[in-house]
C-alpha cells in the first residue's frame, strides 16, 4: 500500500473509536462484541436515509459501485455528525481482496476521507487476506476462533427468523425473539474465557428450540431468495429493505449465510494453488480452515434435524458442485461461481423464485449473475429468477414493480402445482370406478 | 372469505403507465367500454375523471375492480384497490385474446417488455438504464421539431438507415444532434430512431432468444407508428400473419387487468370506489421534500434585481454606423446570432431553436442582418462556433472557426476579466472550465450518460403540457421541491415517476428537475466536493440558466452568488463576435450571394478503407461541397500519405496483428476472437498454437456490423462495449468454420513486475464462461477456454496439457514446452516492437517539432470500432499519436493513491507520469462506458497529471460515434495549450 495509509496504533487502540459499517445486523453485532472483548471500542453504524448516499456521491468518484459510495458516505457520514471527536476516531472496512474493483474500498475510503478533510483517521482493513498491517489492531488466533462462531450462530439466527417471521401469530415475535438472543449470545460471549464447542453446540439447540416454541400458522407461501453482490443482498440500507418487502408481499425469505462466503473465500486459495501453482504451501492451511468449517457446519445441520423441522443449511461441498456444466471454480472475483452456485442451490432446494440483487454495472455479475441466468433455466426451467440493480439514482417503484411480477409469476406457479397435485387424483378415481 | 364475482358483474380494468391512462370496463370477458388518454401526471385527478365520464355503470353498481400499471401503484395502495403487475396482466389478457401467440412485445411510456410462452413463460422487463421506449420516442420527436404523428409519416419515406444508438435516450440524442446538424434528412432519421427502438427491444428485452413464431405487438407505440410496426416486422423477418398488431393493443394491460379483477378483486359499488380515489389525493405524500426556492416574492424580486445589473449596453442598429462583426454560434438545437459594433455594443442579437436545419436558419438571419445594415453597417469580420462550426463555415464563408471553450472564455471575461469558473449548461451538454493565470486549465464536459441538462428540463415540460418558460415560473415558488437525486435522465424519469406515484404537484417536480440539472453539473461533471473548489468569480452561461428556478438552485447549493449575464444564451456568439474583431476584412458571404444560396444534403458511404464512414455530402450552390461524418481525411478526398507517415502507435499496433500470418492447418484451424484481451496477448496463443501446428485464424478487426451481428445474445446492457463486441467476433469464427475457439480465462494477466499485483478486470478474466452459457452457435465448433497461468511456464505447460491432452493424445509435453517458448518469442516481439516504434514517435515529434498524444486506454482501445478513429483524429489535428504500452517503459515507476493491482491500469499510472516529465506530452484517456475499474483510474491519473500542472483529457466512448464533441474537446486542449 503506498500513499497515505495512517497505522492504528497501540495507542489508539486505548482511546478511539472505532466505526464499523453495518451489513449485516446480527452477524456484525457478534462479530464486534468479539472484538470489544479484546479491548476494542467499537460502533456500528446504524444510520440509514438519502443523506448517506448524497454524501458518498460527493466524495467518491459516482460511477464507482454503490456499496463503496454508501459505505464510504456512512462513514464520512458519521464523522461529520458531531457525535464522535474526529481526532478519536478510526474506521473499519470489512473486504475480500481480489481482482474485483471492491478490493480497492480502502483506497478509496481514504481519498474521500483527504477530500473531506479528515486524512488523518486511520483506516483498518478487515479481510481474510490480511491486506496490511496495523500495530493496534491484530487479530489473534482466539479472536479468529470466536467469530467463526459468531458467523454460525447469527447465520442460524437469521435462517430461523426467515423461516419463523411470515408466518407468526403474533407479528414481531420472531424479530423480537431474533435481537434476544443476539444481545444473549454477545453478552454470553463478553464473559466467558475459554469458548467450549460443548456449550457453542448447546446454544445452536437453545436457539432452534426458541424459535420452536414461536406460534405459527403454515400457510403456503412463495418461497423467494435473495443472492448476489454481497453488500447489497445482506444490507436493508443497500437493498431499500428488499426482506422486509418481500415478507410485507406474502413470501417466505431465503437467503444463503456468511458461512458460505467465507468457504468461498477459503476454497478459492485451494482453487488457486490447483489451477495455477500459486501458494501451495499456503493451500495445506486453507485445506486445513475449510475442512474444519466444514465440519462445524455439518454439526449445525444435524443438530436443526434433531431438534426441529427447521430446514438446515446446504452443506457447501455440494452447493459447490451445483455449478458443474454452468461455471468454474476458477471464476474467483467479487461473489464470483458462489453465485451461481447459490441459485442453483435455491432452485435445488425448491427454492424456484430468485431475485439477484446487484450493484448498477457490476463487473462480476454481468458473468456470474446476468451472465449464468440463460444456462441455469435451461437446466432447471422452472425457475424464476429477477434481477434488480442498485444505485443511488434507481427508483424503488421499478424495483418493486419487478418484484411484484416475481410474485405474481410465483402464485401462479404455486397455484398451477396444486391444481397437478389435484388433477392425478381425481385420474386415480376414475380408473377405480 | 372473499366474496366470489358473480357472472354477471360487470368488471373494470385500470392500466396507468408513465404516461397515460386506459380503462376497460368489460361484462363476460366482452369489452363496454375503453378508454385512452395522457394523464400529464395528474395521475388522480385524471382516473377520477376518466371515471366520471365514464358511461353504462350505475353509481350504485358493483364492480369488480383491478388496477395495474408503474404510476397505478401508489393509487392502488392508497385508495385499497387491487393491484397486478402489468407484465403478468398482459399475460392474462393474451391467453384470452391470442391464445396460440408465441411472444409479445408491448412498449409503453417507459417500459418495455417481452413475453415468450413457447417452453414456459418467460416475461423480461428492461433494465433500469434502457430507452427505447415511448418516451424516448416523443423525446426524439421533440429532437426533430415535429409531432409523433409526422415523425412517424417521415418515416415511411426513408431512403437509409443510420445507426442510432438505443440503450439510452441521451446516448441516441448524441448520434442523432451530430445527424441533423450535419443536414441529414429527416426522413431517414425519423426511420433510424425507429430502428434503434427495435434493436433495443432485441438486444436489451430478448437476450439470446429467438422470437419467432406468432408476435403479438402491444402498447401505445406499437398501435400509433406505423413505421415502428414496419421496422420491427422487417427486422424480424415476420410474415404478414404472424406480426399481429391488434386494434385494441393499447388496452391489453387495462383488458388484462378487468380478467385479473374478476378471479381475485373484492366487489365494490362504483360511487364508493370514485370515493376512495377521491380521498387517496388528500394523502401525505412520503417522498423526500426540499425547501422551497423562494420564500416570498420579496426574495425573488432582489434576487431578480441582482441579476439585472450584468448587461451588454445595445444600440439601435437604424441609428448606428460603422464597422461591425458578426458571431455565430451554432448549438446542437440552438442557433445564436450576435452583431457587434466596434464599440461592443450589441445591434443585434437572435436565439432559437435550429428546427433541425441551422443552415436555413442562419440563412434567414444573414438576411435579416444584410436588410439591417443597409450600406450604413460594414461587417468587417465573422466568427462561428458550437457544433456546426464546419457546416456553417463551409456553408458561407464565415471568417474564423473558432472552439466552443475559448469563444465562451472570451465572452465571459468581458463581464468579469477575473473570471475563474465558468459554467455553461446548454440544451444539448454541460461544460465548464476553470481559468487559471489568465489560461484555461481544466476543461470539463459532461459525458454522454449523464446530459440531463436543459432540453430534458423542456422535453419534461412539454411531457406535462407546459412550455418550458412556463413550467419554470411554476417551480419558483414551488412549497415542498420534490428531491429527484442528480443521475442521468433515464433514472430521472423513473424518479419523476416515483414522486408522482407520491402525488406531486406540477410545480414541486419543476422546481425539482431545476435542483438536480444543478447537482448534475456540480457533482456528476464538476465533481466538486465543495463550493469553493470551483472558484471566487462564477459566470453561469447557456441557455439553461435562463431559468431562474436553475439559476437559484445553483446558488443555493454553492451558498454564492454568481454572474449571469442578461445574454446568458447568446455567449458563445457573443464571444466569437468579440473573436472575429481580429479581422479588418471579411469573406463572408455577400447580400447578393445570398439571394443564390442553395443547400442540399445527401447522403453516402466513404469507400477509401474498410471502416464505410457513412457521409453527408452538403453541397451549397454546386461550387461548394461540405463532407461530415468521415472518420478520417480520406473521405474528403485530401490526399493522406503525409498524416500517414506520421507515426501512429494505435494504426501500428493494429497492423502489426493484423499481419501475423497463420501457418499449416496440421491439427486443424483454431479462430481467435479479436477482441478484449487479445489485443495484448494474440502474439502470444498465435505462437503458441502455431508452434503446435494449428493454423491460427483471428477474427476481423471490429466493425459496427460486428456489434450487429453479437448483439442478440448479450445478456447485460450494462457491460462495456469491448466485451458486447466480443459476441459478434464469436459469430463470425462459427460463420468461418474453425475446429475449434479459444479464449482462456486468465485471473492474473502478464506480470511485469511493477505494481502490487497483476489481475485482469472480471471481464477481460471471465468473459469466456459468459460467451459459453449464452452463444448458442458456439455448440456448432469446440469452444476452449481453460483456465491458464501465463506467468509460470510449468503451470502454462500443465494446465495447456489437461485440456490438449485428451483431446490431441500425441500431443506431448516436450511439444507443449517449445510451444510456450515460442509464445514468448512472440510475445516479447510484438512488446518490444511496440517500444521500439513508441521511441521512435517520440523521437519524430522532438525532430518534427510536433506534440505527442498518449492516447491512453487498454490494448483494445485500439479496436478501430472501441476507439471510433479517435487517433486518426488526433493525427490530423497535428499530434504524434502513441499508446500507454509503448512508452511506460521509459519512465519510473508511480506511485498512487489506490490499489495498483491490475497489469493494464499499471502502465496508464506510469504513462501519465510520462506525460508529467515532457513538456510537448499530453494525455488523453479513453474510458469505455460501464468500465468499473476505470472508476479508479480517472481519478487516479487526474491527480497524476494535475499535481505536475497537466492537463486532463478524459473521453468516454460507447457505442456512440460522435467524433464532432471529441473534436471540440481535442480542440479545446490544443487551444488551452497554444494560450
Amino acid at each position: 500500500m503506498e500513499n497515505n495509509y495512517i497505522p492504528f496504533t497501540k495507542e489508539m487502540k486505548k482511546e478511539y473509536v472505532i466505526l464499523a459499517p453495518n451489513m449485516l445486523p446480527m452477524h456484525f453485532e457478534l462479530i464486534l462484541q468479539v472484538l470489544s472483548n479484546y479491548g476494542y471500542k467499537i460502533d456500528l453504524l446504524k444510520t440509514d436515509g438519502h443523506e448517506i448516499a448524497e454524501t458518498g456521491l460527493k466524495y467518491v468518484h459516482n460511477d464507482t459501485c454503490y456499496p463503496a459510495l454508501l459505505v464510504i458516505g456512512q462513514f464520512i457520514n458519521a464523522i461529520q455528525s458531531g457525535k464522535y471527536d474526529p481526532n478519536k476516531v478510526a474506521l473499519i472496512l470489512f473486504q475480500t481482496g481480489g481482482g474485483c474493483r471492491a478490493s480497492n474500498y480502502i483506497s478509496l475510503l481514504r481519498k474521500a476521507l483527504q477530500k473531506a478533510g479528515y486524512g488523518h483517521v486511520p483506516v483498518i482493513s478487515f479481510s481474510l487476506a490480511g491486506i496490511e498491517k496495523h500495530p493496534g489492531f491484530r487479530l489473534s488466533l482466539p479472536i479468529w476462533h470466536r467469530m467463526v462462531y459468531s458467523v454460525l450462530y447469527a447465520d442460524l439466527l437469521m435462517s430461523l427468523l426467515n423461516q419463523c417471521k411470515p408466518y407468526e401469530v403474533h407479528p414481531g415475535e420472531s424479530q423480537a425473539l431474533a435481537e434476544r438472543l443476539t444481545h444473549e449470545l454477545a453478552n454470553e460471549m463478553a464473559h466467558e474465557k475459554v469458548l467450549s464447542y460443548r456449550r457453542v453446540k448447546e446454544n445452536y439447540r437453545r436457539i432452534i428450540r426458541a424459535f420452536n416454541q414461536i406460534e405459527c400458522v403454515r400457510t403456503e407461501k412463495p418461497r423467494v431468495g435473495i443472492v448476489g453482490e454481497i453488500f447489497v443482498k445482506y444490507s436493508p440500507l443497500g437493498n431499500n429493505r428488499l426482506e422486509e418487502f418481500l415478507v410485507r408481499e406474502g413470501a417466505e425469505v431465503v437467503i444463503p449465510g456468511l458461512t458460505d462466503f467465507c468457504l468461498y473465500t477459503v476454497y478459492n486459495n485451494i482453487e488457486d494453488a490447483r489451477l495455477y501453482g500459486i501458494g501451495k504451501l499456503k493451500a495445506k492451511a486453507y485445506t486445513f480452515a475449510y475442512n474444519f468449517l466444514n465440519g462445524k457446519v455439518r454439526d449445525l445441520i444435524d443438530i436443526i434435524r434433531e431438534e426441529s423441522d427447521f430446514t438446515p443449511p446446504t452443506p457447501f461441498p455440494h452447493t459447490a458442485s451445483l455449478v458443474e456444466g454452468c461455471i468454474h471454480h476458477g471464476t474467483k472475483m467479487g461473489e464470483g461461481w458462489l453465485l451461481t452456485a447459490e441459485m442453483l442451490e435455491l432452485a435445488d432446494s425448491g427454492v424456484n423464485n430468485i431475485v439477484c440483487t446487484q450493484p448498477f454495472g457490476c463487473l462480476p455479475n454481468h458473468i456470474c449473475g446476468k451472465g449464468m441466468m440463460k444456462p441455469i433455466k435451461e437446466k432447471i426451467p422452472k425457475v424464476n429468477i429477477v434481477a434488480i440493480d442498485y444505485d443511488p439514482g434507481a427508483t424503488q417503484v421499478n424495483q418493486e414493480n419487478r418484484l411484484k411480477l416475481l410474485l405474481a409469476n410465483a402464485r401462479d406457479a404455486m397455484q398451477a402445482e396444486k391444481e397437478l397435485q389435484q388433477a392425478p387424483h381425481t385420474e386415480r378415481e376414475t380408473v377405480t370406478v | 372469505m372473499k366474496v366470489r364475482v358473480k357472472q354477471f358483474m360487470k368488471t373494470l380494468g385500470i392500466d396507468i403507465g408513465s404516461t397515460t391512462a386506459k380503462l376497460v370496463l368489460c361484462e363476460n370477458g366482452r369489452v363496454l367500454y375503453e378508454k385512452y388518454e395522457r394523464h400529464f401526471s395528474q395521475v388522480r385527478q385524471k382516473t377520477l375523471e376518466m371515471l366520471s365520464k365514464m358511461p353504462n355503470v350505475a353509481p350504485d353498481e358493483p364492480l369488480a375492480v383491478a388496477i395495474s400499471g408503474s404510476a397505478g401503484l401508489g393509487l392502488a395502495q392508497s385508495a385499497g384497490l387491487t393491484f397486478v403487475q402489468e407484465v403478468f396482466a398482459t399475460g392474462e389478457a393474451v391467453k384470452k385474446i391470442e391464445p396460440d401467440t408465441s411472444t409479445v412485445i408491448e412498449l409503453g411510456g417507459e417500459d418495455a417488455k417481452i413475453i415468450f410462452f413457447d417452453g414456459g413463460t418467460d416475461e423480461r422487463m428492461n433494465g433500469s438504464c434502457a430507452g427505447g421506449t415511448g418516451a424516448f420516442i416523443d423525446q426524439m420527436a421533440t429532437l426533430l421539431n415535429v409531432t409523433v404523428d409526422e415523425m412517424d409519416a417521415l418515416s415511411l419515406n426513408y431512403k437509409r438507415i443510420y445507426p442510432i444508438a438505443s440503450r439510452c435516450g441521451v446516448f441516441a440524442k448524441t448520434d442523432i444532434q451530430p445527424l441533423l446538424n450535419q443536414g441529414a434528412r429527416k426522413e431517414d432519421i425519423a426511420a433510424s430512431i425507429y430502428q434503434a427502438v427495435v434493436n433495443q427491444t432485441i438486444a436489451g428485452l430478448a437476450r439470446g432468444r429467438k422470437i419467432t413464431g406468432k408476435v403479438l405487438f402491444l402498447g401505445g407505440p406499437l398501435y400509433y407508428c406505423k413505421g415502428l410496426q414496419e421496422r420491427f416486422q422487417k427486422t424480424l423477418e415476420l410474415s404478414d400473419e404472424d406480426a399481429v398488431f391488434p386494434p385494441d393493443g393499447r388496452f391489453a394491460v387495462a383488458f388484462g387487468a378487468s380478467l385479473y379483477a374478476t378471479k381475485h378483486a373484492t366487489p365494490v359499488r362504483f360511487s364508493q370506489l370514485c370515493e376512495s380515489i377521491q380521498q387517496s389525493m388528500h394523502e401525505a405524500p412520503i417522498i423526500s421534500r426540499m425547501p422551497p426556492l423562494f420564500e416570498t416574492q420579496a426574495e425573488y424580486d432582489a434576487f431578480s434585481a441582482r441579476h439585472a445589473s450584468a448587461t451588454v449596453p445595445s444600440v439601435d442598429p437604424a441609428s448606428y454606423c460603422g464597422t461591425a462583426t458578426l458571431g455565430i454560434d451554432c448549438g446542437s438545437t440552438t442557433t445564436k446570432l450576435v452583431l457587434l459594433s466596434q464599440n461592443n455594443e450589441i445591434l443585434y442579437s437572435y436565439y432559437a431553436s435550429n428546427l433541425g436545419n441551422p443552415v436555413q436558419v442562419v440563412k434567414e438571419q444573414l438576411e435579416a442582418i444584410y436588410a439591417l445594415c443597409e450600406s450604413r453597417i460594414q461587417i468587417t469580420g465573422s466568427a462561428v462556433t458550437g457544433y456546426g462550426e464546419e457546416l456553417i463555415r463551409a456553408a458561407f464563408g464565415v471568417d474564423l472557426g473558432v472552439v466552443e471553450t475559448i469563444a465562451h472564455y472570451t465572452a465571459a471575461k468581458f463581464f468579469r476579466p477575473d473570471v475563474d469558473f465558468i459554467l455553461d449548461i446548454g440544451g444539448q451538454d454541460i461544460k465548464c472550465f476553470r481559468i487559471r493565470n489568465g489560461a484555461i486549465d481544466s476543461i470539463m464536459l459532461n459525458e454522454a450518460c449523464s446530459s440531463g441538462c436543459g432540453s430534458f428540463v423542456e422535453t419534461f415540460a412539454k411531457s406535462m403540457g407546459y412550455t418550458i418558460a412556463d413550467f419554470a415560473k411554476k417551480g419558483l415558488f414551488a412549497k415542498a421541491p420534490v428531491d429527484l437525486g442528480s443521475r442521468c435522465t433515464v433514472f430521472m424519469n423513473s424518479s419523476v415517476k416515483q414522486s408522482q406515484k407520491d402525488g406531486a404537484t406540477v410545480e414541486d417536480i419543476s422546481a425539482g428537475l431545476s435542483v438536480s440539472v444543478v447537482k448534475n453539473a456540480i457533482y456528476k461533471v464538476i465533481r466538486a466536493s465543495s463550493a469553493d473548489e470551483l472558484g471566487e468569480h462564477i459566470v453561469v452561461q447557456g441557455g439553461t440558466f435562463y431559468n431562474d428556478a436553475v439559476l437559484r438552485a445553483f446558488e443555493r447549493e454553492l451558498g454564492k452568488n454568481v454572474i449571469r449575464p442578461a445574454i446568458a444564451g447568446l455567449m458563445g456568439a457573443y464571444g466569437a463576435a468579440l473573436y472575429a474583431q481580429k479581422r479588418n476584412e471579411s469573406q463572408l458571404i455577400s447580400k447578393e450571394g445570398l439571394l443564390s444560396f442553395e443547400h442540399t444534403a445527401k447522403a453516402t458511404t466513404c469507400h477509401g478503407c474498410t471502416n464505410h464512414c457513412r457521409l453527408t455530402v452538403n453541397r451549397f450552390g454546386g461550387t461548394k461541397t461540405y463532407i461530415s461524418g468521415n472518420q478520417c481525411e480520406r473521405g474528403l478526398g485530401y490526399d493522406t500519405s503525409k498524416s500517414e507517415s506520421v507515426p501512429n502507435l494505435h494504426a501500428f499496433k493494429r497492423a502489426y496483428l493484423k499481419n501475423l500470418s497463420s501457418g499449416d492447418a496440421k491439427r486443424g484451424t483454431l479462430g481467435i476472437p479479436m477482441a478484449l484481451g487479445m489485443y495484448e496477448l494474440y502474439p502470444f496463443w498465435h505462437g503458441l498454437f502455431s508452434s503446435l501446428g494449428f493454423s491460427v485464424i483471428a477474427s476481423e478487426q471490429s466493425t459496427r456490423r460486428t456489434y450487429e451481428k453479437g448483439q442478440f445474445s448479450i445478456p447485460s446492457d450494462t457491460a462495456c462495449y469491448p466485451a458486447k463486441l466480443m459476441h459478434g467476433h464469436i459469430e463470425e469464427l462459427v460463420d468461418r468454420g474453425v475446429d475449434a475457439i479459444f479464449y482462456p480465462c486468465l485471473t492474473y494477466n502478464v506480470d511485469e513486475k511493477t505494481a502490487d499485483n497483476h489481475y485482469n478486470c472480471p471481464v477481460v478474466a471471465y468473459y469466456s464462461e459468459l460467451l459459453a452459457g449464452n452463444v448458442e452457435n458456439l455448440n456448432k465448433t469446440d469452444f476452449w477456454y481453460p483456465y491458464l497461468n501465463i506467468n509460470n511456464d510449468r503451470a502454462l505447460v500443465k494446465g495447456l496439457q489437461a485440456f490438449l491432452a485428451p483431446k490431441y493424445p500425441d500431443l506431448g509435453v516436450k511439444e507443449l514446452r517449445e510451444a510456450v517458448k515460442a509464445a514468448h518469442v512472440a510475445y516479447d516481439t510484438f512488446m518490444s516492437s511496440i517500444r521500439k516504434e513508441g521511441e521512435y514517435a517520440v523521437q519524430y515529434a522532438k525532430e518534427h517539432n510536433k506534440r505527442v498524444m498518449i492516447l491512453a486506454g487498454r490494448p483494445y482501445h485500439i479496436d478501430p470500432e472501441i476507439g471510433h478513429g479517435i487517433d486518426k483524429l488526433a493525427v490530423s489535428l497535428g499530434f504524434v499519436v502513441v499508446s500507454e504500452d509503448s512508452i511506460c517503459h521509459l519512465t519510473e515507476r508511480q506511485p498512487v493513491h489506490v490499489l495498483n493491482q491490475w497489469t493494464y491500469h499499471a502502465r496508464l499510472y506510469r504513462a501519465a507520469r510520462y506525460a508529467t516529465e515532457h513538456k510537448n506530452t499530453e494525455l488523453v484517456q479513453l474510458v469505455s462506458f460501464g468500465c468499473g475499474v476505470d472508476a479508479i483510474t480517472t481519478d487516479e491519473i487526474r491527480s497524476i497529471l494535475e499535481e505536475k500542472n497537466k492537463y486532463y483529457t478524459q473521453i468516454k466512448i460507447d457505442e456512440i460515434t460522435n467524433l464532432g464533441a471529441v473534436r471540440i474537446r481535442l480542440r479545446s486542449l490544443l487551444g488551452a495549450l497554444e494560450q
